[in-house]
Parts: C-alpha cells; structure tokens; sequence
C-alpha cells in the first residue's frame, strides 16, 4: 500500500486483497441448477447478492479456475454453491479453495436436499445468515495502487475509436502512472494492429508473446471464418476488423505495456496489461468469447475491481461481480439511452469537450464508484453473466517481465 | 464548415461527426459533392481520389483495401473496400451477407 488514497471503506478480506463492493454470490454449478440458483437468489437481489454460475456438464479446467478467481474476487463476501449432484463440476475442490481464503462459502446438492422446493428454502435461509455476518466485514482504506481496472468494449461503431476508447487509454495513463493495474483485451480486435503494439513491450521478448497472441487469434478466427465484427459495427461506419482493431486498441492508452496475463490471472504489480482471450492450441469449444460478458467476466476474474465499458451502438449490460461504467461514445445514441450511460463522450465530437477532460471525468467516476456510488448498470439491476468452455496453456515468466 | 475529422495527417479517409442527410453537399477543396444518400454518424468519406487496390488510411493504419475506384467525398464502406485479414459478416434486411476478405 503506496499511493493516493482511493476509499477509506474498502473490504478487507482476510486474504489481504481489499474489495469495492460486498457481494454475496449464488453458483450454480451446471445448467440443470440455475433454476433453483436463481429462485434462491431472487427476494434478495437487491441486497447485493448476484446469480453466476457454469451451464456445462463436462468438466473443465479453465471453468474451474475462472470460477475459483470469481468466487474469490475481492468484491466477493460469501459464496453460495448451487449443484445439481450428478455433474462434472469439482464442487468439492470449489468449496474448499473458496474457504481456504477465509470467505463463507455453502454448498447445496439439489439431490441431497430433496429436491428443489426445500433446496430453495435452505438456500434462502443460508443467505439470509451470510447477508448478516456480511455487516461485520472490516473496512480498510484502499490505495490507488492496490485497484485493478479492466477495459472493454462492444456494440463499437465509427465513434468508439475517436472518442469513448481514447478518452478511455487518458484515464488508464493516468492510472498507470498511479501505478494502478490496468487490463484491456479481445487480442481478436488488436489483428492489424499488432505492428504498433509490440513496440510498447516492456522487453523484446514480451513483444514477441504480443505478436504471436495476436497471430494465434487470427489463426482462431480465419479458422472459424469469422471475426469478432456484429451487423451493427458495420451500421455504426465500422468495415473491416482491422479498423474495428485500431479503434478498440487506443482504449490501451500510450503506457508502456507490461505484461500478458490469461483468464484467471491477477497481476502482481501495477501497469497495463493485455490479457490473451483466446484459447491455446487448436480451434476447439467454439467463439473464444460468445459475447461481451465473456470478457467482462474474464477480465474480473483477473482481480479487475471495476469495468470501463465504451459502446458507441449502445450497450446496457452490466455485469456480475464488479461494477460496469458506460463511456458512451456516441452523441445520438447518448440523447437515445441516457438512463443506461454514465458518461457522455460523444460530446467531444460535437466539439463541447476534449479527450483529456473525458479521461479525467472517467478517472474521477472511478473513485466515486469505488466509494459505494452505483454505475448505471448497477442501478438498473444488470447482473450479467456468462462463462462457456476453453483451454489454456499457463503463461511463462517472459509473459510478466516487471515482476521478479 | 465541413461535419467531418481527418484523424491523423497521412489517411486518406475522414469521418463524419455528425449525420449528413441526402441532398447536403460534401465540400472538400474545389470540390463539391451532392449526396445521393444520407451517411450516417462516424461513417467514412473519401478525403481525395483512391484507386482500385489502394489501401484505406485511417489513424494513420491500413484499415484494408478499396475494391473500386472512389472519388474524393465519396461514402467508403463495404460496396468499396475490404479487410485485408477477414471476412466482414453483416445483416441487411434480414439477408445475411459475407463479405469477402
């Protein structure tokens, strides 16, 4: 802890790691479980409990460790699992890694529990008791140096590259400088663009692990013959990947780039960060990301407090877990969803403000939200989620240079 | 005054910053172009003469190529340029279109 004061109130969890929200989190474990997740979750979802979970049947390893990183997110308090009894989740091996952080964390088998009116009843009841010991949590102040800031970015369309995503990469330079930790993503909207990138590596050797995270995810896509591009990035003046690329790119900012990181990976020390979306080894599972809140959700599972989200089409999602701010890049769709946008960059292409007075209005937003203000998402009750299947091969000490 | 940015020195394309309807004239230099249809916000526009093949500049990057000649004001979308890397997929009423790489 060094640096500028960001909360007096943050949550101190007993594994060190301090939080901006005090969430309870509901998992269902496979599909067949959601029902009863969501039913239980359902009377208090406006006490800040929030539904997650895995649809899958079939185990796998990435799920798992995206769900262990969700389920001991700093915003996280307690973790109610929700299972049906006869899937392959490691529910178990969930549990126990969500206790050893010194969280609640309880565990219900549908099968166990006589079925789903009574699993119901005892999960509200667990809640009930979990929202109570939640009150006692211990406050502690939070350093800018101890947040973590994911960015993204979808329903783009001509406006997000000029306005939203740079002002955006203004509010991560002065983070980073802050010697916060800042994560942007999807290498599948960095292809044609990754000539400019690998410049600001901090070694030689990361730039090369740039590059080919890139290549790999044109090879993913070409194979899959089709691009992370929607009907309504081409609507907006949007025609190629490659301009979509630029656009989505400038959100990074001008910092140094220090490190890639894949799901599930959190940062050691503060600096920007690509985090490599895109599955290793051969096309497997489908679409790396099915859509935005797959990466909102793994870009929280990399420790990310808070989310910047700029939609120039106009996005409403929030998400699960940790806040979502809207940066609007668009003036039309501004005046078309004001309720569901927090800040209005469009403005700078109606000449009313510059990039840099956006980058610092988002990075003051930042500290408001970290102390306790709703986004516009929150307020909305948007809480989505979505976690589908991948595989990775861990990343290598040549992927995080500036830690020794 | 012309609604639209030249976004780094060398592209070849600007972008509108605000919606232009059909029949508004499009001024760059000597020449004046009437549109024939409205181009919406953030769309691009020519910024001088690009010919077939030629890459399109924006950000001072290659964001593709022209696939037919373009006078300078003209509307630059998928009926005149391509990605150099991957198909675009989009939806015109309700027709699903890919659009070669």
């Amino acid at each position: 802890m060094n640096g500028s004061i960001l909360t007096s109130n943050a949550y101190l969890r007993s594994d060190g790691r301090k939080g901006i929200r005090n969430i309870v989190s509901v998992v269902y474990l496979v599909e067949c479980a959601h029902h009863v997740a969501r039913e239980i979750q359902l009377p208090f979802r406006e006490q800040g409990v929030h539904l997650l979970g895995f649809s899958g049947c079939y185990p796998n390893e990435y799920s798992f460790r995206m769900m262990r990183s969700l389920c001991t997110h700093p915003n996280v308090g307690a973790v109610l699992l929700v299972s049906l009894g006869c899937e392959g989740f490691n529910r178990r091996g969930l549990l126990e890694a969500i206790r050893e952080t010194g969280r609640e964390a309880e565990l219900l088998v549908i099968q166990n529990e006589g079925g789903t009116r009574s699993t119901i009843q005892a999960g509200r009841e667990q809640l009930a008791h979990m929202l109570q010991a939640l009150e006692q949590t211990p406050r502690s102040a939070m350093t800018i140096d101890e947040l973590i800031v994911g960015t993204v970015c979808g329903g783009s369309d001509g406006t997000s590259g000029i306005t939203a995503n740079p002002a955006i990469g203004r509010a991560f330079d002065q983070l980073v400088s802050e010697n916060a930790c800042c994560i942007f993503e999807e290498t599948g909207e960095l292809i044609g663009c990754e000539h400019i990138m690998v410049s600001r590596a901090a070694t030689p050797e990361l730039g090369d692990i740039l590059n080919a995270s890139v290549a790999k995810a044109a090879r993913y896509y070409a194979t899959l013959g089709h691009g992370s591009f929607a009907p309504g990035n081409a609507d907006g003046g949007l025609t190629t990947q490659e301009e979509k690329s630029m656009g989505a790119y400038s959100k990074s900012g001008s910092s140094p780039i220090s490190g890639l990181i894949k799901p599930g990976d959190v940062p050691r020390t503060g600096g920007l960060y690509l985090l490599d979306v895109v599955p290793d080894g051969e096309v497997r599972f489908g679409f790396p990301n099915i859509n935005d809140n797959a990466e909102i959700a793994e870009l929280i599972a990399c420790g990310s407090h808070v989310i910047l989200f700029a939609t120039g089409r106009g996005s409403v999602v929030g998400s699960a877990i940790s806040p979502v701010i809207k940066v609007c890049a668009n003036p039309e769709t501004f005046r078309n969803l004001p309720e569901d946008m927090d800040v209005n960059a469009g403005r700078i292409l109606e000449g009313r403000a510059g990039l840099d007075e956006v980058g610092d209005e988002i990075h003051s937003l930042i500290t408001r939200v970290a102390n306790g203000q709703p986004t516009a998402s929150e307020s909305l009750g948007h809480q989505e989620f979505v976690l589908g299947y991948k595989s990775f091969e861990p990343i290598g000490p040549t992927c995080h240079p500036t830690y020794q | 005054m012309l609604s639209a940015i030249r976004l780094f020195p060398t592209d070849n394309v600007m972008v509108l910053t605000r919606s232009l309807e059909a029949g508004e004239t499009i001024e760059l230099g000597d020449i004046r172009r009437t549109l024939q249809n409205p181009i919406g916000l953030g769309h691009k526009i020519a910024a001088c003469a690009i010919s077939t093949g030629e890459k399109i500049l924006k950000y001072g990057a290659p964001i593709g190529s022209a696939t037919a000649p373009i006078e300078p004001g003209e509307h630059i979308h998928l009926h005149n340029m391509k990605s150099d890397y991957l198909p675009t997929f989009t939806l015109d009423e309700g027709r699903e279109f890919h659009h070669t790489a």
